[in-house]
């Protein structure tokens, strides 16, 4: 029953026990803070700060303080939404469509993964908000009837569509990320020494007891989510891509871009997760359960979807020259070798060229460049963004109002902004939650622990 | 614990879930009753041993989505056909079915948002975990590396104590109804 091939690696290294997992996964939430902790966290929070500063002023002022022109009036922010909301993408990916996979290897890093999507999912959410303007009308994107009529919500409108897909993506990843906290929770619950830690993870644990039937349900419940976040979380970029795809401006107004933003999405999220996990497992000792063997899996799939997104790239450029329709071409002439051709080979050089170094087994194992590729490919696929946004519109159909697009310190204090308001929500996760699942992974202890397995070769099957 | 019982329990404590699993079939096929397994993690064909029924949530939850997609479509069909229809676009608009290929990313997103909410809605309702319950495990080992089974006790105690051991106990205490 616990049996698996001597071809698979082990996922947990060491000579484990199911305490030893209770205990090593625990640790950061019992002890102290390493001193590594407080510089990131004292760093993230003054860049968080900064970020609420530009957002107050943006807000009290108008969104005149950004860049924005005549014709290039979607830049930063928008990119900036459409890089977050694709980094949030591949928590879902590890948690869902592995699941379903039944893919063992995802049980030692969904959970961080998650928090990183409904981390990066808010945000990417920021920005809607934000570039209203007038943010105390932010609910009127809902359909709530009004003085005007009533005056409804276009349902016809991919923006609209967008505000349904983000809010059902970040409260359904929500959940299906609690209900798997919650026998997590009651394991600290049930070991805390303290009492106000006790009766605060006595709050979070809802009193989970593992009963029988409630792991029965338990089950069924992750598995039925996973059903259903795998489908929503495609639709969530698809649509994220219908609101430049279903615009008639050239370089938006291509079918491929649903399957090239979704692939982008997983590539872009997968590297935040490496970039994330290498720390986590440094700072908190985690490399037992955060191995060689999950870093490996993780880049074969920035490798593949990086190809996928080469792939695509390509293919907007064949069509657009086999349309035969110039503006089109011209798209594309201009993002190549136009005024933003850096920013063009920068995207093609980090997201294309960058991870095809992992065909090589030496450097996909290899930390320090996994490390360095994860930070290229999320600053590739920033640029990808930008690309797609500031460079087709930077040019429009009337040659006098070209214009170039250059960020004010409002857009990038926004933008580093919430990367520390991003680094401020991971970082007090990572000292207050349980980072590795680890009622789910007693359970592949006996088939992919190390001296298991070790157990098996020498003694037979069974 | 819910129901209330006659018989008096009796609690044994094991560190293995293959020892736990063995002992509930073995339990069973002797006439035992075996009310409660706590466990730290989901221990794979426990409830088949147990004799615990499949669940109802992945019905409910599908019975839940649909309930979201008709909302989703009285709504598209509401707004933008019958109270206000405007020209958007040049979408048709007369009939909801004609407009309908706007609405689809709603529909969806609203068939998952129902189903996944009120299905997590209802395990947390049937599980009865609330923010701030008292722990249901009794012993607050089973969260750890320990699973406790409680057996009812029905004639000789004695007996069920020895099978126990046999069966890998470690520790056996009796409750009374």
């Amino acid at each position: 029953m616990h049996y698996e091939s001597p071809v698979r690696n082990p996922l947990i290294l060491g000579d484990k026990s199911y305490s030893d997992i209770t205990n090593d996964i625990a640790k950061p939430v019992e002890s102290k803070a390493p001193r590594a902790w407080w510089i990131a966290f004292s760093i993230a929070f003054i860049m968080f700060l900064w970020g609420v500063g530009c957002i107050l002023y943006t807000i009290g002022t108008g969104i005149g303080v950004w860049g924005l022109n005549k014709t290039v009036d979607w830049a930063w922010d928008i990119t900036n939404f459409v890089w977050w909301v694709g980094i949030g993408h591949a928590g879902t990916l590890i948690s869902a469509v592995l699941l379903l996979f039944r893919q063992k290897w995802r049980m030692a890093i969904n959970r961080s993964a998650e928090a990183m999507t409904i981390f990066s999912v808010i945000q990417a959410g920021l920005f809607p908000l934000i570039h209203m303007g007038r943010i105390w009308m932010a609910y009127w994107v809902m359909p709530i009837p009004n003085q005007y009529g009533s005056l409804w919500v276009n349902f016809n409108s991919p923006l609209l569509w967008d505000v349904f897909a983000i809010s059902t993506y970040l409260t359904v990843s929500t959940v299906f990320w609690y209900v798997g906290l919650i026998p997590d929770f009651a394991m600290i619950r049930d070991r805390a020494i303290n009492p106000v830690q006790k009766h605060i993870y006595k709050l979070l644990s809802f009193g989970w007891g593992g009963k029988a039937k409630h792991w029965q349900r338990f089950e069924e419940v992750s598995l039925v989510l996973a059903g259903l976040a795998t489908p929503l979380v495609l639709s969530v970029h698809t649509i994220v891509s219908f609101d430049f795809a279903t615009s008639v401006i050239p370089g938006w107004h291509t079918t491929i871009f649903p399957p090239y933003f979704v692939a982008g999405a997983i590539f872009s999220g997968f590297a935040m997760v490496q970039t994330l996990l290498l720390i986590v497992r440094k700072i908190f000792k985690m490399e037992d359960y955060i191995n060689i063997e999950h870093i490996e899996m993780m880049n074969i799939v920035i490798m593949v979807t990086g190809s996928i997104v080469g792939v695509a790239y390509i293919t907007e450029l064949f069509i657009a020259w086999y349309s035969g329709v110039e503006y089109e071409q011209y798209a594309f002439l201009n993002r190549a070798t136009g005024p933003y051709f850096w920013a063009y080979w920068a995207m093609m050089t980090c997201n294309v060229f960058s991870p095809q170094f992992m065909w090589f087994k030496k450097l996909r194992t290899n930390l320090i460049f996994t490390f360095v590729i994860s930070i290229v490919v999320n600053i590739g696929m920033w640029f990808e963004r930008f690309v797609i946004i500031v460079t087709s519109i930077h040019r429009d159909y009337l040659p006098s109002s070209w214009s170039m697009f250059s960020p004010t310190f409002v857009d990038i204090g926004i933008y580093i902004g919430t990367i520390g308001f991003f680094f401020v929500l991971f970082l007090l996760y990572a000292r207050t939650f349980p980072v590795i699942a680890q009622a789910e992974l007693k359970t592949i202890l006996k088939s992919s622990g190390e001296n298991f397995k070790k157990h098996h070769d020498e003694h037979g099957a069974h | 614990m819910g129901h209330t019982k006659h018989n008096p329990t009796v609690r044994a404590l094991f560190n293995d879930d293959d020892v736990v699993l063995g002992a509930v079939k073995d339990l069973r096929s002797n006439g035992y009753e075996v009310s409660e397994v706590y466990s730290p993690f989901p221990i794979h064909g426990l409830d088949e041993a147990m004799g615990l029924k499949r669940t109802r949530l992945s019905t409910a939850a599908f019975f839940y989505g649909l309930t979201g997609l008709f909302f989703a479509s009285w709504l598209t069909y509401y707004t933008m056909n019958l109270d206000w229809p405007q020209n958007i676009g040049g979408k048709p608009n007369s009939m909801w079915f004609l407009n309908m290929p706007s609405f689809v990313p709603v529909m969806f997103e609203l068939t998952v948002f129902f189903a996944a909410h009120l299905m997590c809605w209802s395990y947390f309702a049937v599980n009865g975990l609330y923010p701030g319950a008292k722990a249901q495990n009794p012993d607050p080992r089973t969260t750890d590396d320990h699973f406790l089974m409680e057996v009812e006790l029905e004639g000789d105690e004695d007996a069920l104590n020895k099978k126990l051991k046999e069966l890998g106990a470690l520790e056996i205490s009796k409750i009374e109804a």
